[in-house]
């Protein structure tokens, strides 16, 4: 039996198009940004929220063997959540340095909001218009980046902090 | 008073002009290439999200500075990934989506060259 070569052709062309199909549907299309874990983070400077002429800067994040930059703002509800693992994290441990970056907030209401619920953080900075938060991959609030003193990104967390992983943080700087 | 209106006048008529025309058209097809991360299915020029809005601020301001295209998508993709172009760069992972075109056009071409001579074939016997 001849079998001719257009219709070779078609066969390899329906085989193809199923292979590219099926692996299309196995592919996670969710897209977040822990895939970035490994990058560094660089150029950046952050002003203190109530005082401008303090600031810090990747330099600063090198003396501390681990931070934890936390972006976090009054307006947001899930920040509340987390801002228990925060305390417990900054009160039970002393290698690491929690970074509050008040995102897109009115100075009084972050203040405030640290003054009710306790403050956490060893540094609270402003991004008043989020530029900042460009420089770290952020795309929604709350959202938590654990770096070591090479400013590499270890642990990214979007959204709030959870028991896991306040554990896993804990698991990481012992 | 006449002071104050001109100068109104001045920072009025300045304004506008912040970006130039092809600065707008640079500007524009950047964020048209770009996808909104916390949209369905928007380009960063179709979303006024809070991130959008955020996005563009950073792109103007790379812009300003005389950043090239390239230079602001390889900025963006290192901080979010390749997912925040449209049009991703050629690499080992996605080779396939860039040739694919290019492949199918020459299967398409080779199965009507076959098609056609098997039809004049036949015609002729």
């Amino acid at each position: 039996m001849k079998i001719s070569i257009s219709k070779i052709i078609i066969f390899i062309f329906v085989i193809f198009f199923l292979l590219v199909f099926w692996k299309g549907l196995k592919l996670n299309n969710n897209y977040d940004t822990k895939s970035l874990v490994g990058n560094r983070i660089s150029n950046f400077e952050l002003t203190k929220i109530d005082d401008n002429n303090k600031f810090i800067t990747e330099e600063d994040l090198k003396k501390s063997n681990y931070t934890l930059i936390n972006f976090f703002a009054s307006w947001c509800a899930p920040c509340r959540d987390e801002h228990n693992y925060l305390l417990n994290l900054s009160k039970e441990n002393t290698k690491i340095k929690i970074i509050g970056i008040n995102f897109k907030d009115k100075k009084i209401n972050a203040i405030n909001f640290l003054k009710e619920l306790g403050n956490p953080y060893n540094f609270v900075g402003a991004d008043k218009n989020g530029k900042i938060s460009i420089l770290f991959g952020i795309y929604g609030i709350p959202e938590s980046i654990l770096i070591n003193d090479e400013l590499t990104v270890i642990k990214k967390i979007v959204g709030p902090i959870n028991q896991i992983q306040f554990e896993d943080i804990l698991k990481i700087i012992k | 008073m006449k002071v104050k209106i001109f100068f109104f006048i001045i920072s009025f008529s300045f304004s506008g002009h912040l970006f130039s025309d092809d600065s707008q058209t640079k500007l524009l097809e950047i964020y048209k290439n770009l996808r909104c991360l916390v949209c369905q299915g928007q380009s960063i020029a179709d979303s006024n999200s809070d991130f959008a809005a955020t996005i563009k601020l950073v792109v103007q301001d790379q812009v300003q500075e005389g950043k090239t295209k390239d230079e602001i998508y390889s900025f963006l993709i290192s901080k979010y990934g390749e997912w925040i172009v449209y049009q991703p760069t050629l690499s080992k992972n996605n080779f396939l989506l860039w040739i694919l075109p290019y492949v199918v056009f020459f299967l398409g071409g080779l199965l009507i060259f076959f098609i056609s001579r098997k039809n004049k074939q036949n015609k002729t016997n």
